[in-house]
């Protein structure tokens, strides 16, 4: 087991070290020396209770926030000190799945997958053409082509996104809740997807989310989050034994426990008696 | 196919812009002084222009050859002097050409009327930035109606 | 009493920084150079929305004003004996005042709030950041064409919008009320500028078309990515670009003709 972790450490993509950050001005901190690492050509989880700032990393690797302290570095750049162009550069080789899809509302399909091929890559259209339906086959969409996004069901929109997301092969995707809001089945596709194309592109994947039934399923390495920064780590089955009553909670869905059941107040009877104006 | 259809109906919508550029252009501006073309100047001092201002046209006959460019008061009794900018194609005035300040109907505007003078051997043409010496001011309400008072005593 | 003054600057700040980011906003994506293959298609389809979709409500709303301009022009300028002034008053009011700014007001509320809404929901539904995830920097892909369209398309409608308008007053003061035809044309050719008049009406427009359109955009652009913040957006576009224009409208008219 431990021989596992240590070369998971030695190779990997994405490196996080000593995280701050904090929204507007510091008035909301989020990240307190957070630091992670993120195995090349493994699928790492990232896990946590709502609120606690998941998506807000997946925008710090990408660089569209600036963290106040700390660094990010994507397959040894710092992505947050290169120039513009090359920071443009570098996110050909990522790409990220959005919560909503992130479609382009005025394209077909079709249209949506072309999109980073004919932006980027200098190929002509018949090529562009066999590696679009590839993309679809390949997350079963290639009958649904020509249709516009707002035609697709949740589902549908999230891999015809997936399609987009790999289309140009990049080393790392970013998946945002992938799982959120979908009915079972197209939760199973999901899940089969990400597995299966992690396997076969040798892609490396980080998956945030909080249904954590299905991601411990296929994640290789998991990370918890809760109070801005990581409380626990490992393998899943690493994880399931563990004894931190954080940990415990989290994995279980227990109400109450270290994440409290009620958001922070004063005691219910200082506020139903009203002790400040006693 | 679509992107044709778009192309084609933005092509239509800047050609009409252009055709209502033309209409504005030819029909409702006027075309007969263009004022960018090629112009000279002549000047002519007055005792006193009236409603004159710039940009008032310059007549021959009711055919207008150019426009009031400019007005200043000029030398130590302040006389007003008002510059002229006339079109080329009218470069053929002597100087027996004399000017007034005219107003065209009972409320209109003001305008100078050039007469051109006679032409022989001894009389020179005015060239770029020529003055005319043989001016008439404007008539001017009070000064008409003190005369015709004036005269009426006398009889 | 120190609230007070820390909120005036607040509000100073707040305000000094938004025009910062909106000059930001538009010169990156107005510097670079062109890529004419990709942004060409681009411009034709806003071209298309934000112009060709305009055009109707430009040209019913011209011609309804040049109608009114004919009917209360004729119905002061009959008492003087001066209705063959019919023509250079309704072709100055529409070429000097009216055609750019009427043109520019229906801009704002017909495309520009569209603009906005559009972009806002581009950014609420995650387009804009998936975008610059993709390496396309989102300012040239969708705010410059946008911007562009916007640029060129107004002055085009403001000229339409003048010479329906001029045909409007064309149709009310000769055809329905009897003004000399002849006058109607003449009077106005003898009043009426290509380089005072037309022209600085073009430049007009065009100085509107630049604020609407940079407007729209940056309110689109920095709008709060919810339901309620784009509806807030789109309405402060249409307040905040009619001031504009009619606030620009005085400083133009005072450098113009003053």
């Amino acid at each position: 087991m431990r021989q596992v972790e240590n070369s998971a450490l030695d190779d990997a993509l994405v490196v996080i070290d000593n995280l701050h950050f904090a929204h507007s001005f510091g008035a909301h901190q989020v990240y307190q020396n957070l630091s992670m690492r993120v195995p090349r050509g493994k699928i790492t989880a990232v896990m946590g209770p709502s609120g606690i700032g998941k998506t807000t990393l997946l925008r710090l690797i990408g660089a569209q926030l600036y963290p106040q302290q700390g660094s990010i570095e994507f397959a040894g750049h710092n992505v947050h000190q290169l120039n513009r162009r090359d920071l443009y550069e570098l996110r050909k080789r990522m790409s990220m799945l959005f919560q909503s899809g992130a479609l382009f509302t005025d394209m077909t399909v079709y249209d949506n997958i072309a999109f980073p091929l004919r932006e980027h890559s200098q190929l002509p259209e018949e090529i562009i053409d066999t590696i679009v339906k590839m993309k679809l086959e390949a997350v079963g969409l290639r009958g649904a082509r020509d249709l516009m996004p707002a035609e697709l069901s949740g589902g549908m929109a999230r891999r015809a996104a997936l399609a987009r997301a790999i289309a140009l092969d990049p080393e790392l995707i970013l998946y945002d809740e992938p799982f959120a809001g979908q009915d079972p089945i197209s939760m199973g596709v999901i899940v089969k997807l990400i597995k299966e194309l992690n396997e076969s592109l040798g892609l490396t994947s980080i998956v945030v989310t909080h249904d954590i039934a299905e991601v411990m399923t296929i994640a290789d390495y998991v990370y918890i989050l809760a109070d801005k920064q990581v409380v626990g780590h490992g393998t899943p089955a690493q994880l399931k034994q563990s004894d931190d009553p954080l940990i415990h909670q989290f994995l279980h869905g227990e109400a109450d426990g270290p994440v409290p059941f009620h958001y922070k107040a004063a005691t219910l009877e200082d506020d139903l008696l009203g002790s400040d104006h006693a | 196919m679509e992107s044709r259809n778009t192309q084609l109906a933005v092509g239509l919508f800047v050609i009409i812009g252009i055709l209502a550029l033309l209409f504005l252009g030819l029909k409702a501006a006027n075309t007969n002084v263009l004022t960018n073309g090629e112009t000279y100047k002549l000047f002519a001092k007055f005792d006193n222009i009236g409603g004159l201002k710039e940009r008032s046209p310059v007549k021959v006959g009711g055919v207008v050859v150019g426009r009031v460019s400019k007005i200043s008061l000029v030398g130590d009794y302040y006389e007003p002097l008002v510059e002229m900018t006339i079109s080329k194609e009218y470069n053929e005035f002597s100087d027996t050409t004399s000017v007034s300040i005219l107003t065209s109907g009972l409320l209109g505007e003001q305008y100078i009327g050039l007469n051109p003078g006679f032409i022989d051997d001894t009389v020179e043409m005015l060239e770029d930035g020529d003055y005319i010496y043989d001016t008439k001011s404007a008539l001017v309400l009070e000064d008409l109606i003190g005369q015709f008072l004036f005269g009426q005593g006398n009889d | 009493m120190l609230n007070r003054v820390a909120a005036l600057g607040k509000a100073t700040l707040d305000s000094v920084a938004g025009a910062g980011a909106a000059f930001f906003m538009l010169m990156r994506a107005l510097v670079g150079k062109p890529q004419l293959r990709k942004s060409w298609p681009l411009l034709m389809q806003q071209m298309y929305s934000v112009g060709v979709l305009s055009l109707l409500i430009i040209v019913v709303s011209g011609l309804f004003i040049g109608m009114v301009l004919g009917l209360q022009g004729y119905t002061i300028l009959v008492d003087f004996g001066a209705e063959q002034s019919l023509g250079p008053m309704v072709a100055l009011s529409l070429l000097r005042e009216l055609g750019p700014v009427v043109t520019a007001l229906l801009f704002a509320g017909r495309a520009g709030s569209a603009l906005t809404a559009e972009i806002g929901l581009m950014k609420a539904t995650e387009q804009l950041s998936s975008l610059e995830m993709m390496g396309v920097d989102p300012l040239r892909r969708v705010i410059s064409p946008r911007f562009w369209a916007g640029f060129y398309s107004m002055p085009i409608l403001a000229l339409v919008f003048s010479a329906v308008g001029i045909y409007g007053g064309y149709l009310v003061g000769v055809r329905w009320l009897g003004v000399d035809d002849g006058a109607f044309w003449s009077v106005m050719q003898s009043n009426v500028e290509w380089g005072q008049d037309i022209l600085n009406g073009v430049i007009k427009s065009l100085v509107f078309a630049f604020v609407v359109t940079w407007i729209a955009l940056h309110k689109g652009y920095q709008c709060t990515p919810t339901s309620v913040g784009i509806s807030r957006a789109t309405t402060s576009t249409v307040v905040t670009a009619s001031l504009a224009v009619l606030g620009l409208d005085f400083v133009l008219t005072a450098l113009m003709f003053g």
